[in-house]
């Protein structure tokens, strides 16, 4: 069961239903990659002595790394392997960003079983506040990100709310996420 | 932060995104960089004047034709270095074809002539501006080129910042090449070649510190 609901063919179908502008696919598609996300993470992090909360931190760096960097996703290409390089990019950054000596770091390959074992804690925190993410971000962004993302009004009618052409919110989002991608990860302090 | 939030404000109102966005950004990239590349050749440094006399015109197609099989080369690869996961392996084996190519021409030129004369074909007169111009022509198209890549989302950086660094150089010697009046095929193996290795070596350098994400 758990192998045919996770099978590529679903994901890739999700993903690609969510490329062309499918909220719900795309929900579904983060929702379960949030699950298998965070067991790969909370496995790996343990091996390096950390909990579930820094997993956690590193779930939704992953997943906003996802979403702004999704255009990078080739449709021709499977998408799993697309999938596991940027969970395996963000695991090796992360562990460098957050000082941990070469010899404790697992670099082999996110491997089926891991990615595909299922762990359910939907409402799961991080250490990350939305709030205080938000505040960082400048004026325009916190308010097309406040306005389409987080009211769930249409562009149209932020960009009427706002005084912004409609191209202007969608950028101002697009950047205002990259920008949230940017700080939410940690400070390097190598 | 719950983790649900997150997924609800990534999934309200998602935009459908352009499948080609990517590959526009780099290719623009390339082509701005081609024209400054370019510019420089022909306004800083001043084109040739004598283009159009006896086998000027040869050895400045040779000159091109290698730096732009390098870029198309390198290019092809970086497209594929800049995605996650692509399961296509790039070319850039592929890209030494150019400078095998153009060594084994050189030693053949080499070894028509007898050796007195091998260092007037190695050296030239410019040797050392060619040393020096096509790493700094080179510094424009780099940056441009890796202000795209960091809009895609490459893990392996350093491959990347090489593969960046190769089609920056390769641009910027086939700018040179319009200014560059040293016409020997031994000249070109050496100094294009050993510059364009040059950006690449520095490109792998920098990858992992500019590329980052």
């Amino acid at each position: 069961m758990a192998v045919m609901m996770t099978s590529e063919q679903e994901l890739k179908g999700l993903m690609t239903a969510g490329l062309d502008g499918d909220g719900a696919a795309y929900r579904m598609l983060l929702e379960r990659l949030s699950t298998h996300l965070r067991s790969y993470y909370r496995g790996r992090l343990a091996r390096a002595g950390r909990g579930p909360a820094e997993a956690e931190d590193l779930l939704q760096e992953a997943l906003l790394a996802i979403h702004t960097r999704r255009h990078t996703y080739d449709r021709a290409e499977l998408f799993t392997p697309w999938l596991h390089a940027i969970a395996r990019y963000k695991l090796i950054d992360h562990l460098r960003r957050t000082n941990v000596t070469r010899r404790s770091l697992p670099i082999e390959d996110a491997d089926e079983q891991e990615l595909t074992s299922h762990l359910d804690q939907g409402g799961v925190e991080s250490s990350v506040d939305l709030g205080r993410l938000m505040a960082r971000l400048p004026v325009k962004m916190r308010r097309a990100i406040q306005d389409v993302k987080l009211d769930g009004l249409s562009i149209a009618e932020a960009a009427r709310r706002s005084g912004m052409t409609e191209s202007a919110v969608k950028i101002n989002i697009h950047r205002g996420l990259k920008a949230m991608a940017a700080a939410i990860r940690p400070e390097d302090k190598r | 932060m719950r983790t649900d939030d997150l997924i609800t404000m990534l999934s309200t109102n998602v935009e459908a995104v352009d499948r080609r966005e990517m590959t526009r950004l780099i290719t623009r990239a390339v082509a701005f960089g081609g024209v400054v590349a370019l510019g420089a050749g022909l306004f800083v440094l001043g084109g040739r004047t004598d283009a159009g006399s006896d086998g000027t015109l040869g050895f400045l197609a040779i000159k091109l034709v290698f730096a732009l099989t390098i870029m198309g080369v390198a290019l092809f690869s970086l497209m594929r270095a800049a995605r996650p996961g692509s399961s296509r392996p790039g070319l850039m084996a592929l890209a030494l074809l150019p400078f095998a190519g153009i060594v084994g021409l050189a030693a053949i030129s080499l070894a028509q002539m007898s050796v007195g004369h091998w260092r007037a074909m190695l050296m030239g007169a410019e040797w050392l501006e060619c040393l020096l111009s096509i790493p700094i022509i080179a510094v424009v198209p780099f940056a441009l080129v890796i202000w795209a890549v960091r809009q895609a989302a490459p893990t392996n950086l350093r491959r990347a910042g090489a593969l960046s660094g190769l089609v920056a150089g390769s641009l910027s010697a086939a700018g040179y090449a319009l200014h560059c009046t040293a016409d020997s095929l031994p000249f070109i193996a050496l100094w294009y070649s050993g510059t364009i290795i040059l950006c690449t070596l520095a490109g792998a350098m920098l990858g992992p510190r500019l590329l980052r994400w």
